[in-house]
């Protein structure tokens, strides 16, 4: 999508996602806390639930659209929505194409699209911000998160994270492979999901990173639940917890 | 862990050394395909989409195309057949055995073969049908099924091999790789001679000339065609392209995203049978266009599947097909590619194959490497949907129904409520809710600690305090 097609400014609205609402407040918290700092003014409109990726992955187009057209009602479209997650906010800027190709409501879901951003894209191509203040001594190795690819999202998060003083971002082998998530696939496939995820743990975790850092929650769920399980616990944290450290670290 | 899904079902009863041969075989050609691409070219993405555009024109204007291929070879001397579906190829493949009282042949690796299962079915009319490649080669002997459509052996060992050539009475047990490819070679050579008939595939025909591009490693493709009076190429309808000059895009492409060559050692340019002026080479070449299903997708959601140029690419990267392999996808075409085309080519008995699709995580990997830039993810969904709008059970085996969830999301009232109640989770041992889904997850992975509707008081109580 180009940059100048989107609608951008600092009214900001926040879709939580389902999964920070349900389980990780406190990347929503630093959504929030971020976006405060460069200015914004945050809205979050109550009836918010969810982007309705799980049944468009499905083959579920029908609920897919049920709860996308909820979602577009929930949002105002003349102004930014931000994500803190590459998964929804690719989910509504590319999956609601394809699950509203042959409706009518097309076009209301493309202009709710072109309003959806996830954070970092929005940061850096929103709004222009090239760095990031504060400091916060870590190496971190960053998951791509599969469903940036094509997106903004994962060189952003880069460019801001690797302005940090004292980030040191780590490369590690085999970052293009996916985690195994895949949301329903996770459970329709278990025995594959979890083989990706604890390949992928062990790419992440060779350089022994003080932080595994993520643009997306929903990977790190899955990655994390299989590292307790085994009993080797890693620290996770998303980019906007990252982001609001480095700005706690400052003061 | 139990589960519905035939693909995921084999990756975990895999055995370990042939998912250990898949994926360092599917790795090492991944790295190599990038390294070769990256220092090729300043923008290998624009090449990427350039080729994709060049297939997709084709595709949109196939039948002038095909046409004029048509018209080209005939004018220079070659028969031009087409073939409705895959046994009618075989019969056409027969036929013309038969008119040259020919009983042996000889062929180069071809897909489209192993499609419509040609060596089975002249072996049934008593013919020979000897595949030249050396992976193919191995697969015949083994009466195995390739597990990659580049490399057909990648889920074998030298081990495996060696057996496969004592049983064959190749020679004693041997395992050193020079001494298997020299076995083979011997073999081969008196089968290149004592063949009547070569069959090759094509990798691409150019509309503007006939021109048919074969690419090989080994060289067998020219062999196949050198000791005997009949070519056959088997080609599907959708190896045209335009003009000559786009080879150039194409050829450039296919080496680098199968195996990170910049081209394969042997790259022929065949466009009739031999002329006046040759010495020697076939005096009858048939080319067959081989439709099976193709037409039919050509028309469908899933058309932007015909720009494959089968690389392998998308199966090498592929996360899924690494923990599984080929094997598991039962059918010619494994890996993204195949989990879209398999169930199209396999026509009405699509509900069969209708799990393929499943078989991804939707990483979108695949699409990255596509050097056709095929929208492969989006049309592994549009599969899901057709099956799901088709009432297609093996599909959704495993995968919780969605209706109820999304009664919920779209019922703010009911949502807030479950975020309330979800706290429950915390209290009871996942293990013991007996919801599949839940148990598929609670196995091998545990969940975090809910916290529902926290951040949403969290912001209340903040805008209060303003
Ligand atoms: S779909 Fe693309 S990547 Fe896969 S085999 Fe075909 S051309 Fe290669």
């Amino acid at each position: 999508m180009l940059a100048t097609d989107r609608v951008t400014g600092t009214q900001v609205q926040l879709m939580m996602t389902c999964l920070c609402d349900t389980f990780f407040d406190s990347v929503a918290q630093a959504t929030v806390e971020v976006l405060e700092h460069v200015g914004c003014t945050v809205e979050v409109p109550e009836a918010q639930t969810c982007c309705g990726q799980p049944a468009f992955n499905s083959g579920d187009w029908d609920s897919t659209r049920k709860v996308a057209r909820h979602t577009c009602r929930t949002f105002d479209s003349s102004k930014p929505t931000i994500l803190p997650s590459g998964s929804c906010s690719h989910m509504i800027s590319h999956g609601y194409d394809l699950a509203f190709e042959k409706e009518d409501d097309l076009s209301t879901a493309q202009t709710f699209a072109k309003s959806s951003w996830e954070l970092c894209d929005f940061l850096v191509n929103g709004l222009g911000i090239e760095s990031w203040p504060g400091r916060f001594d870590a190496k971190i190795s960053l998951h791509r998160s599969c469903h940036t690819r094509g997106t903004q999202t994962y060189q952003s998060a880069v460019k801001l994270l690797s302005s940090i003083e004292g980030v040191e971002l780590i490369e590690f082998d085999e970052s293009e492979q996916c985690c195994g998530f895949g949301g329903t696939f996770s459970v329709a496939y278990p025995n594959t999901s979890v083989s990706m995820g604890k390949l992928k743990i062990e790419k992440l975790t060779a350089d022994k990173p003080d932080i595994v850092g993520a643009v997306d929650m929903a990977c790190m769920m899955h990655l994390s639940g299989i590292a307790n399980k085994q009993g080797r616990q890693f620290n996770k944290l998303h980019v906007s917890e990252i982001l609001m450290k480095a700005l706690r670290n400052a003061k | 862990m139990k589960t519905k899904q035939p693909i995921d079902a084999f990756a975990r009863d895999l055995p370990p050394e042939i998912r250990e041969s898949v994926y360092v075989g599917s790795k090492a050609k991944y790295d190599k395909r990038l390294d070769s691409l990256t220092q090729s070219f300043a923008a290998p993405d624009d090449i990427r989409k350039l080729a994709g555009q060049i297939k997709q024109h084709t595709l949109e204007n196939l039948p002038e195309y095909l046409g004029s291929a048509i018209e080209k070879l005939e004018g220079n001397g070659a028969k031009v057949h087409y073939a409705k579906t895959g046994d009618d190829a075989n019969q056409i493949i027969l036929d013309i055995m038969r008119s040259v009282n020919a009983t042996k042949l000889i062929k180069s690796k071809s897909m489209v073969s192993e499609e419509i299962h040609l060596n089975k079915f002249l072996e049934k009319n008593g013919c020979e049908s000897i595949e030249s490649d050396l992976g193919e080669f191995i697969v015949q002997l083994d009466d195995d099924m390739p597990s990659h459509i580049v490399t057909p052996i990648v889920h074998k060992n030298r081990k495996q091999i060696a057996n496969t050539f004592e049983k064959a009475g190749l020679g004693d047990y041997n395992d050193d790789p020079q001494t298997i490819t020299r076995r083979a070679r011997s073999f081969l050579r008196n089968k290149y001679i004592e063949a009547e008939v070569g069959l090759t595939g094509g990798n691409f025909v150019s509309a503007e000339t006939g021109r048919i591009a074969l690419v090989t490693n080994e060289g067998n493709a020219r062999f196949c065609i050198s000791a005997n009076k009949t070519h056959i190429a088997l080609i599907g309808i959708e190896k045209v392209v335009p003009r000559d000059k786009d080879l150039a895009v194409l050829l450039n492409l296919l080496a680098r995203s199968a195996t990170g060559q910049q081209l394969t050692v042997y790259t022929q340019f065949i466009n009739g049978p031999k002329s006046e002026a040759q010495p020697d080479g076939p005096e009858n070449m048939h080319v067959i266009f081989l439709d099976n299903e193709r037409s039919n997708i050509l028309g469908s959601e899933f058309k932007e599947i015909l720009r494959c140029i089968r690389c392998g690419a998308c199966l090498n990267v592929c996360p899924i097909y690494r923990q599984s392999s080929g094997h598991a996808y039962r059918a010619v075409y494994p890996g993204p590619v195949g989990a879209v085309l398999s169930p199209l080519l396999a026509g009405k008995r699509y509900p069969e194959y209708a799990d393929l699709p499943k078989a991804s995580s939707l990483c979108g990997a695949c699409n990255e490497v596509c050097p056709v830039d095929i929208p492969l993810p989006e049309l592994l969904l549009r599969h899901r949907n057709k099956a799901k709008r088709e009432g297609i059970k093996k599909a959704s085996a495993g995968t919780p129904s969605m209706a109820g969830w999304s009664v919920l999301c779209s019922t703010p009232a009911m949502w807030k409520t479950s975020l309330r109640a979800g706290k429950a989770m915390d209290y009871i041992s996942l293990n013991l809710i007996p919801v599949p889904a839940v148990q598929a997850w609670a196995k091998e992975r545990s969940l975090p600690p809910f916290r529902g509707g926290k951040f949403r008081k969290w912001f209340k109580d903040r805008q209060k305090n303003k």
